[in-house]
Order: C-alpha cells, then sequence, then structure tokens
C-alpha cells in the first residue's frame, strides 16, 4: 500500500506530514511513500531528500491523491481536497471533527476513513501519537522567543557595570503542555515565572518546572482534571470572577503574559480583559496561544501582532508551529509513523482500523460511510482519579495554644508523679538501707540518668557499633572476678578464673568487632 | 597500688566510658569513640589486678587464653553473623555475673566462718571488704546475689537461645507451649520464693536452684520470641547484661561495676524502645513473645505476582533516571552486599541518582543494613533513614527491594486486621516501578502476606539475591 503527503493548502502553512526520516520508519512496516512535489520546501526538506531516502516524488496533488491509499496531512482537508479523494481511502490529519460537520459529512459521502490526529485518547499507550501535545510544546516554547523579541529587555536579571537590570516578571495562564514548555523556556532564559491553572492537581508540575503557582483561594471543590482527560473544564461564575479579580492583581507587575487556556470543544475561554491590558506598563507584551480559537484575551486580533494605545504588543499568530516548520514536520511526521504502526499491527503495509482499539476508535471520526464521532469513553481512564485530598482541621490559635498546654500539663503531671514515686521508694529505701548501700544507689542512679542521655544522641546507623561497644563494656565484669580470684577458696578460684576467661574473651572480641565495624564507615 | 589511687583509676575508666558511648553520635567521631572504650577497660582491668588481686598464675593465663579466643573469633566474623556474635558474647557475660555470684555466697560464708574461729590470717581482696560488712549490709548483698544470678542466668541462656536462632541453629519460629505465661510465671514464682529462702538463710543450693531455673526462663522466653522481633531481643539482651553487671558491683561494692552496668543497661533498654517504637509493638508483648493474634480475617489479596528476568531488571534500571534502594535481611543472608554496591557505582558513574532506605528494623538487629552498606564501601551519605527517604518514593522511578518483605509490607497501612498494622513501613510501592528480589514465592520471616508483590508496577525477581545481581550486572553496559 502507498502512503503520501501532498502540500498543504492553507495560507501560511509550512508543515508537512512525511519527513525523509519518517518515511524510512513508514518503509519498514511495508509502506511505499509518495510525496507531492514541493510539498517539504516550507520546512526545509527537498524533493532531492525525499527521492534519496526513496519517497517517490509525483509533480501534482492530483496525482497523489489518485495513487495513495493512505493521504496524511496537517490541515484538515480542504474542499478541493475531498473531491480528490476516492472511496476506502484512508486520510490522517487534524481535523476538529466538533467543529466540522460539513467536512465530516463531505468526507463520509465520499466513503473515506477519516483519522483525527487531535482525537487521540490522551491514554499513556498513545502518547507517542499525540499531536496535539508535540505541536502545543513547540508552541509554548516559541511564544517565549516571540515574546522576547518584541520585549525590549532581557528575561534574566543582571547587575553589570553599566546598571542593573531587573528580570522579567512573565505570568502563564494555563498549565497544560504549551504552559510548562512555556514555563519551561521562559524559566531557562532567566524570567521570573508565575503560572496559573484551574486544574488544582498541576501546581506540582507547574512548580517541577520551576514557576510558582499563582494559588487562588477559592472554597468551591475545583474539578479535578482526571474527569475530562487531564484537559480543563468550564468554570463557575464565581470561579471566573475570582480568577480575574487575582489577575487585575497581578496584571501592573507582570512583563510578559503567555496565555494558553483552551477548553475542549469550547471558544477560548476571555481571562485577560481589555481593563488588565490597559493596567500593563508600556513595553509589555502578550502571547495568546488561544487566538486561533478566538484567543483568551479581548485585544487579539488572530494572525497578528498588534499595538495598544498604552504601548502593549498583543500577538495573536495562529501558526506557531509552522513558524518552526523543520521541528514541528518531525514531531508531527513521527506522531503519523506511530499512529501507522498502530494501524499496521502485522507490518504487511496493510493499514487495519480496528474498531476495538481504544486508541483507533477515538481518533476515527469517519469510516465505512458513516460518521463515527463523537466516540465513546476510552476503556482506561486517561490519569487515574485523584483521591480527595484529606482536609486537615485548621486549628484556631487558641485552640492550639489551649491543646498544647494540656499536653504540657499532661507531661509535667506524668514527670511529677514519677519523681514523687520515686523519691518516695527511694525514702523507703533509705529508712532500711544502710549508708554505705545508698551512696553506691547514688552512683547507680546517676548513671542511668547519664546513660540515659547519652544514649539518645547515638545516631540511627551506629545502634549496631553501639550495641558492639556496649557489650564490649558490659564485660567489666571482669573486675568482679578478678576481685575474687585470690580467694583461698579454691571453688571460688576456679568460678573467678573461668569468669575472667569469659570476660576475657569479650572485652578482646567486642572491641575489636566495633572497631572492624567503624573502620568501614566513610563518606563519599 | 593504693585504694585512692584504684579508685582515681576507676573514675577515669567511668568517664572513658561515657565518652565512648557519647561518641558514637556521629561516624567521625565514633572512631575516636571506640578507643576511649579500650583505653577505659585497660585502666580498669590494670588498677584492679595491681590493686591487690592475687593469685597472678591463675590470672595471667586466663585473661592472655581468652584474649587470644576473643581476637580470633573477632577478626574471622563475617560482618553478616555480627548478630549471632553480639549475643553470642552476651551469654559470657551472663554467665561470668552467675559464677560471680555464686562465688560472692561462698565467700561470705567463709569470711563468717573465719572471723567467728578467731583467725588471725590476714583477708585480702574481696574477702576483705566482706569482713567489714555489718550484718544489714549482709542482708542486702544478699538481696544482689539474688538479683545478680537471676539476672545473668536469664541473659546466658537467653543469649544462646538467641544466638541459635540467629545463626539459623534452630528454627526461628516462635515456640509457643501451651500455656507459657503461666509456665514463665510460675518459674519467676519459684524464684522469688527461693530468694526469699535464701535471705533467711537457706543456703548456696537456693541459689544454685535459681540459676537453673532463670536459665529455664531465659531459654523459655526467648524461645517464644519470633525471628522479626531479634532486633529487640538482642538490644534487651545487652540491656539484662548491664544490669547484672550492676547487681554484681553493688553486690562486691565497686562503684566502676555499678557505673558501667547502669550505662549497658540504660543503653540497652532505650534502644528495645527505639526498636519498638520503630515496629509499633508493645515492648511487653514482644518480651512475652509471639504476635499479640490478628482481631480479624486479614484483607483478601487480589492480583497475582509477576515475575520478571535479568533484562528486563537491566532495561528498567536503563531507564530509570532516580533508584532507591530498600535492602533487607535477604541481602545478608545471601552475602550480596559487595554486589549491591558494585550495582550502585555503576548507576551513580551515569548519573543516575541512587540512595538507600533504611527501616529502623530491616535485617536482624539495629543499624544492621547500614553495617553491611559500610563494609561494602557504599558512601554513607546516601544512605538515609525511613523517615527521610519516605516522601521520595513517588517520584523515584525504581525501587529495587533486596530480600526485605514486613518493613515494605502496604498492609501495615491499608488492611487494620493485619499482625502488622500500624508499623511504619517504607512506601516502595509509590515508586513507579517496584523490583522485588526474592528467593521464592513464600512469606516473609512473620509468615504475613505482603500484598506488595502482587501490585501492578511491582516485578518480581526470583532467585538469590548475590547470583541474580551479578548476572545483572553483567547486563549493565
Amino acid at each position: 500500500m502507498k502512503i503520501g503527503a501532498p502540500k498543504e493548502l492553507f495560507a501560511g502553512e509550512k508543515r508537512v506530514a512525511l519527513t525523509p526520516q519518517s518515511a524510512a520508519g513508514l518503509k519498514k512496516l511495508g509502506y511505499e511513500c509518495i510525496v507531492e512535489s514541493g510539498a517539504g520546501e516550507a520546512a526545509r526538506f527537498s524533493d532531492a531528500a525525499y527521492a534519496d531516502a526513496g519517497v517517490k516524488v509525483v509533480p501534482t496533488a492530483a496525482d497523489l491523491w489518485a495513487e495513495a491509499d493512505v493521504v496524511a496531512k496537517v490541515r484538515p482537508p480542504e474542499a478541493s481536497e475531498v473531491d480528490l479523494s476516492h472511496p476506502g481511502q484512508i486520510v490522517i490529519s487534524f481535523v476538529y471533527p466538533a467543529q466540522s460537520t460539513e467536512l465530516l459529512e463531505a468526507l463520509k459521502a465520499k466513503d473515506v476513513t477519516t483519522l483525527a490526529m487531535d482525537m487521540v485518547p490522551r491514554i499513556s499507550r498513545a502518547q507517542k501519537m499525540d499531536a496535539l501535545s508535540s505541536m502545543a510544546n513547540i508552541a509554548g516554547y516559541r511564544a517565549v522567543i516571540e515574546a522576547s523579541n518584541n520585549f525590549g529587555r532581557f528575561f534574566t536579571g543582571q547587575v553589570t557595570a553599566a546598571g542593573k537590570v531587573p528580570p522579567a516578571k512573565v505570568l502563564v495562564v494555563g498549565a497544560g503542555v504549551a504552559g510548562l514548555a512555556a514555563i519551561g523556556a521562559a524559566t531557562s532564559l532567566g524570567a521570573i515565572v508565575y503560572a496559573f491553572d484551574v486544574r488544582p492537581e498541576v501546581a506540582e508540575q507547574i512548580e517541577s518546572m520551576g514557576a510558582e503557582f499563582v494559588y487562588l483561594d477559592f472554597a468551591e471543590a475545583q474539578q479535578d482534571g482526571a474527569a475530562t482527560g487531564g484537559y480543563a473544564a468550564p468554570s463557575s461564575p464565581e470561579f471566573r470572577e475570582a480568577q480575574l479579580k487575582k489577575f487585575r492583581e497581578l496584571a501592573p507587575e507582570m512583563d510578559v503574559v503567555i496565555t494558553t487556556a483552551l477548553i475542549p470543544g469550547r471558544p477560548a475561554p476571555k481571562l485577560w480583559t481589555a481593563d488588565m491590558v490597559e493596567m500593563m506598563k508600556p513595553g509589555s507584551v502578550i502571547v495568546d496561544l488561544a487566538a486561533e480559537r478566538g484567543g483568551n484575551c479581548d485585544l487579539t486580533v488572530p494572525d497578528q501582532a498588534i499595538e495598544t494605545p498604552n504601548g502593549v504588543k498583543v500577538i495573536g499568530y495562529t501558526d506557531f508551529p509552522s513558524r518552526m516548520a523543520t521541528q514541528a514536520s518531525t514531531l508531527y511526521a513521527n506522531n503519523i509513523r506511530h499512529m501507522m504502526d498502530d494501524l499496521t499491527p502485522a507490518k504487511d503495509g496493510k493499514p487495519v482500523v480496528n474498531m476495538e482499539d481504544d486508541v483507533i476508535r477515538g481518533a476515527t471520526v469517519t469510516n465505512d460511510g458513516a460518521i463515527t464521532f463523537p466516540p465513546p469513553p476510552p476503556k482506561i481512564q486517561a490519569i487515574a482519579t485523584q483521591k480527595p485530598k484529606p482536609k486537615a482541621v485548621e486549628e484556631t490559635p487558641e485552640a492550639k495554644a489551649a491543646r498544647e498546654a494540656a499536653e504540657f500539663r499532661k507531661a509535667s503531671n506524668r514527670t511529677t508523679t514519677l519523681l514523687v514515686v520515686g523519691t518516695l521508694l527511694l525514702l523507703l529505701i533509705g529508712t532500711v538501707a544502710p549508708v554505705s548501700f545508698m551512696q553506691h544507689f547514688i552512683v547507680f542512679a546517676l548513671s542511668c540518668f547519664v546513660g540515659f542521655y547519652v544514649i539518645w544522641n547515638v545516631s540511627h546507623a551506629l545502634h549496631t557499633p553501639l550495641m558492639a561497644i556496649t557489650n564490649g563494656i558490659s564485660s567489666i565484669i571482669i573486675l568482679g572476678a578478678l576481685l575474687q580470684i585470690g580467694s583461698g577458696s579454691v571453688f571460688v578460684a576456679i568460678l573467678a578464673a573461668l569468669a575472667t576467661l569469659m570476660a576475657s574473651v569479650n572485652i578482646f572480641g567486642g572491641f575489636l568487632v566495633t572497631r572492624r565495624m567503624l573502620a568501614m564507615f566513610q563518606k563519599s | 597500688m593504693s585504694l585512692g589511687l584504684v579508685t582515681a583509676f576507676y573514675i577515669a575508666a567511668a568517664i572513658l566510658f561515657i565518652l565512648a558511648l557519647g561518641g558514637l553520635s556521629n561516624q567521625e567521631k565514633a572512631k575516636r569513640a571506640i578507643w576511649y572504650g579500650i583505653i577505659g577497660m585497660a585502666l580498669a582491668v590494670i588498677a584492679t589486678i595491681f590493686g591487690g588481686s592475687g593469685h597472678y598464675w591463675l590470672l595471667a593465663p586466663m585473661v592472655i587464653i581468652g584474649g587470644v579466643v576473643g581476637a580470633f573469633v573477632a577478626s574471622r566474623v563475617q560482618m553478616t553473623q555480627m548478630p549471632e556474635l553480639v549475643a553470642g558474647f552476651h551469654s559470657l557475660v551472663g554467665l561470668a555475673a552467675v559464677f560471680i555470684g555464686l562465688n560472692a555466697d561462698v565467700e561470705a560464708a567463709r569470711v563468717a566462718a573465719h572471723l567467728a574461729s578467731g583467725s588471725t590470717e590476714v583477708l585480702t581482696g574481696f574477702a576483705a571488704t566482706l569482713a567489714h560488712k555489718t550484718p544489714v549490709e549482709l542482708s542486702i548483698m544478699r538481696v544482689e546475689i539474688f538479683l545478680g544470678i537471676l539476672i545473668g542466668a536469664i541473659t546466658f541462656t537467653g543469649s544462646i537461645v538467641a544466638y541459635l536462632k540467629l545463626a539459623g541453629k534452630t528454627s526461628s519460629k516462635p515456640l509457643t507451649l501451651p500455656g507459657r505465661h503461666a509456665i514463665n510465671l510460675g518459674a519467676g514464682a519459684l524464684c522469688l520464693i527461693l530468694g526469699i529462702m535464701y535471705f533467711a538463710g537457706a543456703g548456696l543450693w537456693t541459689m544454685i536452684l535459681v540459676a537453673l531455673i532463670a536459665g529455664f526462663i531465659g531459654w523459655h522466653l526467648i524461645m517464644a520470641i519470633g525471628g522479626a522481633d531479634m532486633p529487640v531481643v538482642i538490644s534487651m539482651l545487652n540491656s539484662y547484661s548491664g544490669w547484672a553487671a550492676a547487681a554484681i558491683g553493688f553486690t562486691l561494692s565497686n562503684d566502676l561495676l555499678i557505673v558501667t552496668g547502669a550505662l549497658v543497661g540504660s543503653s540497652g533498654a532505650i534502644l528495645s524502645y527505639i526498636m519498638c517504637r520503630a515496629m509499633n509493638r508493645n515492648f511487653v508483648s514482644v518480651i512475652l513473645g509471639g504476635f499479640g493474634g490478628a482481631s480479624g480475617p486479614a484483607m483478601e489479596i487480589e492480583g497475582e505476582m509477576v515475575a520478571i528476568d535479568t533484562d528486563g531488571v537491566a532495561a528498567m534500571l536503563d531507564d530509570a533516571d532516580s533508584v532507591i534502594i530498600v535492602p533487607g535481611y535477604g541481602m545478608a543472608v545471601a552475602q550480596a552486599q559487595q554486589s549491591v554496591a558494585e550495582l550502585v557505582r555503576r548507576l551513580r558513574a551515569k548519573k543516575k541518582e541512587v540512595r538507600f532506605g533504611i527501616h529502623p528494623v530491616a535485617g536482624r538487629l539495629p543499624g544492621h543494613m547500614n553495617v553491611l552498606l559500610a563494609e561494602a564501601k557504599v558512601p554513607y551519605d546516601i544512605v538515609l533513614e525511613m523517615d527521610e527517604i519516605n516522601e521520595d518514593f513517588p517520584n523515584t522511578d525504581v525501587a529495587i527491594i533486596i530480600g526485605s518483605n514486613d518493613i515494605v509490607n502496604p498492609a501495615a497501612q491499608e488492611d487494620p486486621n493485619s499482625p502488622i498494622a500500624g508499623m511504619p513501613v517504607l512506601e516502595v510501592w509509590k515508586a513507579k516501578h517496584v523490583i522485588v528480589m526474592k528467593r521464592g514465592q513464600g512469606t516473609g520471616y512473620s509468615g504475613i502476606e505482603n500484598p506488595l508483590f502482587y501490585k501492578d508496577n511491582t516485578r518480581m525477581f526470583y532467585g538469590d539475591a548475590k547470583k541474580s545481581l551479578d548476572e545483572l550486572l553483567t547486563k549493565l553496559t
């Protein structure tokens, strides 16, 4: 079977769905690859490079559509392309099926099987073909580069002989893949990065990328991202208000704002309002990654960079991945190749659209002359459901003080009781025991205390040596034997001699072993 | 040597002993601390000998023979046999205490007869001390002798049983005779009665009987304690040997013995306490032996154990950035610490983060794992305690469990009916992957089923730990 990539028709689109490198991978799956002449030109893949990789270069799109059994594209097929398709053909591209019912109908009418790269479910197994993520990653990075390009200062703070430069403050709204990529790029340029997301569980990811999570104090249980396959869901009006209030606080301080908030199947939420833009300093930059879907910022003009009257630049480009066409094409073509890998279980160059497979079922939007969108929910949940976090009971300062006081009283009561009982016991012994005994007893009691305090300080790792050394020291019992060995009684002398023998074994053995053990401890 | 000088030596020795114990607060100081102990002991022994012990012809060979034997054993023993060696040494102290206690009584009788006959022979050493005792002091001394012999005998047989169990020469399963608490109680009461008879002047035979009965108690007590509780037992016996020495110190009116005995006694007691706390066990129930009986049926375990081969483990380690190794007694048994250390060196050379998580009761005595790892020259700053490392497991790619079981058993947290419920454990199952190195499918030392082995992210790597690791090392580039 043949798999082909035409030249993209969408204005300004530089990406291509097949690269010489991915063609090599597809060949291993048993496919022949074809490409329309000039398809990779904008992404710096020449026809010659394709030919070298064994890809057949055909002169026109019509030839390609006629010849290919599988057509891989980046942008959704245009009407003219649908006309060129033939029944039984498989088309793989971004489709956005929720917004393009007409396209689906047209494809259905042509009996074309369509796989939407944007519908690949977000489960671990499908990550390798998740083109949304790979494109979002590029978009996030590029957004920072565009922002820096339009920003008149360093991102990093510097103290130089010519003066001190404050670091740029960057706010990233929406910490999806693009947002996280933007955080990573901005922090590595040296900016101070703040990030916000409606999903509280991403706070950890944000912090792991080196940004500070903008915490929103809001009582309503925020929606668990796991329920929506890891994407954000629309929030309540109250929550939105709280969120905007927070943004208004932040707006005057921020030099760069990058918004990436998208909710699947809906226009982008308006999060950065006109009054916030007013508040920002001249020279600040807003990059709106959601421009294609209406933009997160009120002032965004899709595909344009504008400057507001107060000198804030609002960048609404919709083609960030396309601006890095070589990189984007490489990644996208790999996503396609992985998709073909899953479609070709036998590796024999024959694609099988297995509607039982979660990933393929999710991505397929038309098949066998029917529209198969929306897909049923996947069998495997993308992300494990978050366990409700146990709520720490907030103690009022008074309650805390009262509890601590009670604990302290309890502890001191216990100590007092112990001391009283101990004193009474001692007095009792003192009434019967002679002075000589009591003198020894003082020594004994004090030693117990000394031992108590000394041993608590022994580090855990040294407990074995501690035992060995106390074992060695406990052979001090040899003194008893030595004191008795000179006795006139033979019986006593013999027993004492045996005790001496045993204690000696212990002295030498115990200390030597301890030494061996301690000698081994070393620091790297 | 005058009595004053001897006492001065004793004071020096006592201070040195305290410094020796205090010096164990960190590894570097510890190497100096051991010398304090050795010098203290030398001072004490020399002072006592030259203080006029007499019978040097008998004394010298005993010390020399004992020294040679002790040194020989200590230099030959392998680090994995540490626990049983320490237990064995305790038994010697216990038996010495019994002998000295019996001697004290014989001496007392002899001195009494001597004084009654009005002989003018000059008494030396211990006998001289005895001759100056008042009747009240002599009665108190009988109590001390009783205590010394009782504790000494328990220590002696208890340590021998502990030695046999740890050396694997006898089954480590708890021996539970019917009515064992009654037996212990009866034997204890019998000792007490004999003690009272002795106090009333019944003579030496009561003490010999006490020694025998106490010996039985020691044997029976330790036989009833399961292998998992051995760390507590050893430190407890350590404590006993100290108390026995202190009791003998009272008998002989020797302050150094009292001080040292009290130090050792309290040290062992605190160690036992620390260990019980680490296992969330009640000290009394550990001492009386056996687990306190499950309060309900154990939780059903779902899933199955999935095995993995050497190549799989090698691949997993190749992909991992952070690894935590949790060693247990199985590593000691297989003598695998050198292979583990080599594995760590290789992984660290590849810039992977490798650390050790040590449970306070891993192995058969406290700090056992630290000693083994130190022997294999694993740097001690990557060896962390349970509390230090537990929260890092969720960010860890691979946790390798080498021959430990109960200390990584999630049932302690998940199943309130488990016999180990509430015991703090290393939360290895939170790591992305868990590799369990184990000899077979059986349960651990305590005989408790371990749900960890059935978890989805757990892979079982069966085989002798050392052999498996050596094989693994050949696959790691």
